[in-house]
Parts: C-alpha cells; sequence; structure tokens
C-alpha cells in the first residue's frame, strides 16, 4: 500500500506545480488519508507516448521472452528482479504500477523523472536517475510482458 | 513588461537572421549586409550553423570540424596522430590504424581534405585527408566522424598533391612531392636527374563501402608534384596536376628548382589508363604499404601489409600523359565548375595562368607538341592557353570558384584574396588577409555546383590578430562574405594546427546521417560483454582479461582481486548505455596509456601492468551523471607467486 501512487492530491499539487516539498503532503502515501484533502485512487499513466496498453489475459509467452532477452541485455546493469539493486526491485511491477507507466517510463525516462510525481519520489529515493536505453514501442511492450510474469514482491 | 521586451528581442533577432532568402544571390555592389558583419556570423544560442568546414590540422595530424558562420569548433577528429582525449592509436582497438610499412608512425602531417561527391556535387558520404610525410590517405566516414580507413601509399614521399576525389568518387588520387628513386636504392643523391620518379597514385574507392585500393601508379619523371584536381563535367576522366623542380634538382631548390620560366601542369587522362590497365599494359612491382581499416562492428582495427602494386609507364602509354606548360612553378591546379578552365596559380609568376580544356584537346588533336620530357609529349603554351589573370597580386597559390563565373585566387606574399572573372580575366575585388594567406575554401567550391555564399581564407601567421601565447601563437581562418560583388571581411577565428585546406558543405548533406549510438545487438567486438552479468575475469597466464561495463554510475565489476605485479591486465570496457550524448571513460593510476573514452554500446580495450603491491582506484573520467564521482573501482594487487585468486563482485555479488 506504501507504494500506491496515482492519486488526487497529486493532480491538485500539480496545479501549483511540483518542486515545491512534497513532504507534508505525503503524496504517494494514500493510506495517510488524515490530511485535509480527501485522496482518491486514479490511474498515473505516466507521461509519454503510450497512452492505452491493451494487455491479454493470458500471457504472451514468446513475447516475454524476447521482453526477458532484451531486459537481460539492456536493464540488468540497474535491475533485479528480486531486490533493490541501482534501481527498484521489478518484482510485482506490474501490480504496483499501471502497465502505461511502466512503458512510458522506459521510452520516455527523462521527462517522467522531471515531471511525473511518482518518478520524481523515485529519482529521489533512488537517486540514480534512469537511462533511456532507446528502445522501441514494441521492445518496451516486450519488456512488460515480460514483467507480467515476475513473482510478486517478497516484501509486500 | 519582461514579456514584452522578449517578444521585441525576439522580432528584432528574426530580422537580423542571416541568409533570409538570398544565400548565394548577389546582394548589388557591396555584401548584402555589410555593416553588420556580427550578425551575419552570430548562430544565436541553440541554433545550428548553416555549413560544416572540415579543416586540415596540418602538423597536428588531424581534422577540425568547425561550423559556419560561427567558426565554432566541434570536434578535432584525429587521423594521423595519437589522441589521449579519444584514446585514438592508444586503446588496442585503433593502435593498427598508425601502423605503416616502418612500423607504428604516431603523426603525420595532415594535409588536403576532400569530400565525396556524386555526379559532380558533393554528397556528404565521406571526408579524405592525406599523410604528407609518411605518405598515407585516410577516409573519415561522415556519419560516424570517425577515421575508417589509413592506406598507404608506395613509392611516394611527401605525398602533398592528394587527397583529391573525383567526380563520382571513383578514385582518390595522390601525386609524390619529392622525386625519390624507385624502388628506393643506396645511391649517390646527385644522380636524381633522369633516375628519380614521380609516381601519382589511383586508389579506387568502393561506390557502396568507401573501401579503398591502390589500384595503379603512374610513374612519372622525378618533378615535384605540388597540387591537383580532377576534370569535371566536360573535363571528367582527367586529372591535373601542378608541377615544380622540373629542373631536377637536388640541392637548394628554392634558387636552382626556380630556372625554368615555366614548368608544367600533368594532364592525365585516368580513363585511358584504366583502357591501359584492362589491356594488361602494367608492370607489376614489390611495395609493401599497410591498409587499415576499422570495423564499426567490430569497433577495431585491423592493419595488413601490402605487397605488391601495379605501374603504368606513360612512355609505354601513348596518350595517357601530357604536359601543359605553366609558369612558374604553379602551386594550385584548380578546375573551374565547367570542367573547361584549368587555372595554375605560379607562385613566383605575375600573372595567374588559366588553360582551356578544350584548346588542349584540339593540341592533343592535332599532335602540336613541343618537345617532349621522357617520352611524355608537352604541348605548346599558345595553344593551351585560355588566358591570364594580369598582375593582379603576388605570390597565387590557389584558386576556387562560385557558382556565378567568379574565381577566387589567394596571394600568399601580398596577403589578399582576389576575386575574378572566368573568361574575361578582369580582377573584380579584393581583400586584404591577417596574414600570409595559403589557401582558401568555398563551400562546394572544386565541385561542379559551389554553394557560395562563404569564402574561408587559411593564413599561416596571426602575429598580433589575437591576444599573444608566448612565441608560438595560432593560425587562423576568415571569412569572407562573397554573396555581393565585393568581398566582405566576417571574422577571424582560430584553427588547429595549420589549416592548409579545407572542405565544406552544407550541414543538411551530413546532419540527418548521424550515428548517434551503438546498438549492443550489433556490437561484435570479440571482448565485448553485452550484459552485466556475462561481467568477468580471466586469466591466461601473466594476462589478465577483464570484461566490465559500465552504466551509469557503475563499473560491472567494480572490485578485482587475484591480480598480480607483473601481470598484463587487458581492460575490455563495453559501455551499456543506449542513450544519445551518454559516454563514459576510464582509466588506472599508473596505466601507461591513455584514458579510454567509450560511446554507448561500443567496447574499447586499454592495457595496464600494475608495477607495485597495493590497492589501486580506477574511476570514470567523463562527467556522466550526478553521482558520476561514485563511478569508481578497485583493484588489489597481490606479489607475483602470491596465490590469491581471481575474485571480482559489485555490490557484493
Amino acid at each position: 500500500m506504501k507504494t500506491q501512487f496515482g492519486i488526487l492530491i497529486i493532480l491538485i499539487i500539480s496545479q501549483f506545480g511540483f518542486g515545491c516539498g512534497s513532504k507534508d503532503n505525503s503524496a504517494g502515501d494514500s493510506s495517510s488519508g488524515g490530511g485535509i484533502i480527501k485522496t482518491v485512487p486514479v490511474k498515473d499513466l505516466g507521461i509519454g507516448p503510450i497512452s492505452k496498453v491493451e494487455l491479454g489475459d493470458a500471457i504472451d509467452e514468446s513475447m516475454a521472452a524476447k521482453g526477458k532477452e532484451l531486459f537481460d541485455l539492456k536493464c540488468t546493469s540497474c535491475h533485479k528482479t528480486d531486490k533493490r539493486f541501482v534501481g527498484p526491485s521489478l518484482a510485482g511491477v506490474t501490480e504496483r504500477r499501471e502497465p502505461e507507466w511502466i512503458m512510458n517510463m522506459i521510452l520516455n525516462p527523462e521527462q517522467m523523472v522531471a515531471e511525473n510525481e511518482t518518478a520524481k519520489q523515485l529519482m529521489m529515493e533512488y537517486t540514480a536517475p534512469m537511462a533511456n536505453q532507446n528502445l522501441t514501442e514494441e521492445e518496451a511492450r516486450s519488456v512488460l510482458e515480460y514483467f507480467r510474469t515476475l513473482p510478486a514482491d517478497q516484501n509486500q | 513588461m519582461k514579456k514584452a521586451f522578449i517578444t521585441l528581442s525576439l522580432a528584432a533577432l528574426v530580422a537580423a537572421l542571416p541568409g533570409c532568402g538570398n544565400a548565394g544571390k548577389k546582394g548589388g555592389s557591396s555584401g548584402a549586409l555589410s555593416g553588420n558583419a556580427a550578425e551575419r556570423v552570430y548562430v544565436a544560442p541553440g541554433e545550428h550553423d548553416e555549413f560544416y568546414a572540415f579543416i586540415s590540422g596540418g602538423f597536428s595530424g588531424q581534422l577540425a570540424v568547425h561550423g559556419l558562420p560561427s567558426g565554432r569548433l566541434f570536434k578535432v577528429i584525429p587521423v594521423f596522430s595519437q589522441d589521449a582525449e579519444k584514446a585514438y592509436g592508444y586503446n588496442e582497438e585503433t593502435k593498427p590504424m598508425l601502423e605503416t610499412s616502418y612500423g607504428f608512425v604516431p603523426w603525420d602531417d595532415a594535409h588536403h581534405p576532400d569530400l565525396s561527391q556524386t555526379k559532380g556535387v558533393i554528397d556528404g558520404r565521406w571526408c579524405f585527408i592525406n599523410g604528407n610525410n609518411t605518405p598515407r590517405i585516410a577516409r573519415i566516414d561522415l556519419k560516424t566522424f570517425e577515421t575508417v580507413e589509413i592506406i598507404e601509399v608506395p613509392n611516394s614521399a611527401g605525398n602533398h598533391s592528394s587527397s583529391y576525389v573525383t567526380e563520382n568518387t571513383e578514385y582518390v588520387v595522390a601525386g609524390t612531392r619529392f622525386g625519390v628513386p624507385v624502388p628506393q636504392r643506396d645511391m649517390p643523391i646527385d644522380e636524381y636527374k633522369g633516375n628519380f620518379k614521380g609516381a601519382l597514385s589511383f586508389i579506387k574507392v568502393n561506390p557502396e563501402t568507401g573501401k579503398m585500393n591502390l589500384e595503379f601508379q603512374i610513374m612519372t619523371p622525378g618533378f615535384d608534384y605540388d597540387k591537383a584536381h580532377p576534370g569535371r563535367g566536360k573535363s571528367h576522366g582527367w586529372f591535373f596536376f601542378t608541377t615544380y623542380n622540373t629542373e631536377e634538382a637536388n640541392s637548394l631548390l628554392e634558387v636552382n628548382a626556380s630556372q625554368h620560366d615555366k614548368d608544367f601542369i600533368a594532364a592525365v587522362n585516368w580513363k585511358k589508363a584504366e583502357e591501359y590497365m584492362a589491356q594488361g599494359k602494367f608492370k607489376t612491382m614489390p611495395a609493401r604499404y599497410a591498409h587499415n581499416v576499422y570495423s564499426e562492428e567490430t569497433h577495431s582495427a585491423t592493419s595488413t601489409m601490402m605487397n605488391e602494386v601495379k605501374i603504368l609507364d606513360p612512355a609505354e602509354c601513348p596518350g595517357l600523359v601530357y604536359f601543359l606548360p605553366t609558369p612558374k612553378s604553379p602551386h594550385g591546379c584548380d578546375v573551374d565548375p565547367t570542367g573547361e578552365y584549368i587555372v595554375g596559380s605560379g607562385k613566383l609568376s605575375a600573372n595567374v595562368t588559366v588553360h582551356s580544356f578544350d584548346k588542349m584537346l584540339d593540341a592533343i588533336a592535332n599532335k602540336k607538341y613541343d618537345g617532349e620530357a621522357y617520352g611524355i609529349p608537352i604541348l605548346k603554351f599558345e595553344d593551351v592557353l585560355a588566358g591570364q589573370v594580369v598582375q593582379p597580386g603576388l605570390g597565387p597559390l590557389h584558386t576556387e570558384f562560385d557558382a556565378d563565373g567568379n574565381a577566387y585566387t589567394t596571394f600568399f606574399i601580398s596577403s589578399e584574396v582576389v576575386k575574378w572573372k572566368l573568361g574575361t580575366w578582369e580582377v573584380i575585388d579584393r581583400k586584404p588577409t591577417y596574414y600570409s594567406v595559403g589557401h582558401l575554401m568555398i563551400p562546394g567550391g572544386n565541385s561542379q555546383k559551389p554553394f557560395g555564399k562563404y569564402l574561408v581564407a587559411m593564413n599561416k601567421i596571426t602575429k598580433d590578430r589575437y591576444l599573444p601565447t608566448g612565441p608560438e601563437l595560432c593560425q587562423s581562418a576568415q571569412l569572407y562574405d562573397i554573396t555581393g560583388d565585393k568581398m566582405v571581411l566576417l571574422s577571424d577565428f582560430p584553427t588547429v594546427g595549420e589549416p592548409h585546406y579545407a572542405a565544406g558543405c552544407p550541414a543538411d548533406l551530413i546532419k540527418p546521417n548521424q550515428t548517434k549510438i551503438y546498438k549492443l545487438e550489433e556490437n561484435k567486438h570479440p571482448y565485448a560483454t553485452l550484459k552485466a552479468e556475462d561481467a568477468r575475469v580471466e586469466r591466461d597466464g601473466k594476462n589478465v582479461h577483464v570484461y566490465m561495463t559500465m552504466i551509469r554510475s557503475h563499473f560491472t565489476p567494480d572490485n578485482i582481486e587475484g591480480v598480480k605485479t607483473g601481470d598484463r591486465v587487458y581492460f575490455h570496457v563495453t559501455n551499456l548505455e543506449q542513450d544519445y550524448d551518454v559516454p563514459h571513460g576510464i582509466s588506472m593510476v599508473g596505466a601507461n596509456t591513455s584514458e579510454l573514452l567509450i560511446m554507448p554500446g561500443q567496447t574499447e580495450t586499454f592495457v595496464w601492468e600494475p608495477k607495485n603491491v597495493g590497492v589501486w582506484p580506477f574511476y570514470c573520467t567523463d562527467f556522466c551523471s550526478a553521482l558520476h564521482q561514485e563511478m569508481q573501482g578497485y583493484v588489489r594487487v597481490s606479489p607475483a607467486g602470491s596465490t590469491i585468486p581471481l575474485k571480482w563482485s559489485l555490490d557484493g555479488e
């Protein structure tokens, strides 16, 4: 629950511009609840080229296999699938984030860490900005499919 | 208020933007916007220049890339000299680029860049440049701005009348400045006359790949071949070389090579040469020369020693070479965009001499010879002369052209550029240079399609032009607006080394084709590590191979143990970034070589021979991210006999 992002409060803050210290707002923690503004979960799709992703009911195994290949080649310098490394663990990432957000983070990390509240929070926590590895949309989609095969985060 | 001001200044800026709609057009009797030179060369922050200029680095051995009209320097491309900044000639991958038949040569004197052409028009694919001292021709790929090929030129010495390309880049041509014994042998110097030779080399360029091959050499008399240019349009198929020292002097050339009233322009019919080659009229002679090729797949160069060359002897090949008498020790040999006029700038002549291609063909057809030299027919001066520009200045050197029938010639002794009219030979304008101008360049000015607009004059001496820097001063380039009848000096900027010559073209011919990253999937380097999990250290006797990766902002591995004094440690480092403009560097304390500077997706290797026991750090040398200072690691070095096993890790794993 701690990492449940994408809440109304963020949208309200965004009206007044970011970067003014979100500590007091406990942004990203919808369980705080005691604030003066009642928070309502909304979908955070991130910022970037992806506005809608259709996920199949079943996992597309061949797409996931291609995604794993790409992930191993271009992402494993900084990400592990079972624990925190340079960047966050990707276990359970598809539970925490919208698929559109994940693909936008892969495809458009510079703008995401600058403008998307969730990504900004992650940037503050992990300090290293996510590298843009120049995947195509199709490649990012297959990495997303691979993420769907990962086990849930053991720490949640 | 602030906003209004910004709007206003923006409007002013737009109004002042250079070249709005009058590119290359005449603007009346003076430069289109004379009197606002600063605005004409101002390229606003974030804006791009309109032209690329590739300016030779002379004795630096390199090629400098500037923008025009700003004069801003973007890159110094290492070509013939080691460059510690980019590890060129220091890393294991590029050391073979500087191999020659004399072994590793870490320097040369880079002279005359020329851009590849298709149908007589610059095509923006490759830039060629010659190494003068240890004769070589290099090819630079303009997708990567890297030197990708160097071929040595045998039987040549002082590779000066080079590296000029024919109008479809069929050949890049290289003539020798020095007459030398061919083959080289032990003989008295004063037996030069009649015994030394001058090789003119025709290097075939593969139209698809650009790869070069020394197709044939024409073995002409031992004159000094100074400059050259190809025929174009109707004279396509011919190549013209100026000569001096037709006296064949071997000492005190400043006096003894200035005796003849006229030297020659050698006109070479290379289409005829191809026919003779096809007929097998060549002799094959042994010759050692290196051919070095850089692969963009393996990110590595290989050097191959070649062992023979095919020779055509003009005395045995009628119609191959003719001599056009040209006063006096001509330097520049420049063909106008129509291909009709061949301009020979006699350094010691009062006049600039222009030959006519049509008259030359006519004289040849009617065999109007004025004797011969070593079996090569000499045409009569009067029969080939188109006209002369009479006393335009002192010490004419080099000429280029605009698209409107004008020629621009530099004068070294009188330090000026003179504009004159082809056909009428009248002088239209002259402007001083500061000082002692050598060559000049108009974008496309040595092709069928000059782009005009600017002229860059390259000066040997700057004396009082800049803040002084001790006894050694920079040389310079000066930019002139040539859109009007009168030239307008716009700016004056320092250059790298000695700017012998330059080539220029519109940026649009090159900009869209840029390689931004090397794709990891296409990395075929034999020591590449494409995934961090494959990072490892392997021992092979005394050789230790570190397969290392780098990404913002860590190395994998960053802790290495089990290395011993006396080992030779190869760091094979792959940059796993796949984003534009994210290079990383690496260097190791005490490594007897340069850093590496590795582009995204690329693999490079440096060697470290640890001499002392201890724990020795390495780090990223190119500021790569906010955590750049954290991008570092250690190698533990144990005594030679130690039994500590090889071990490597990142974050304990």
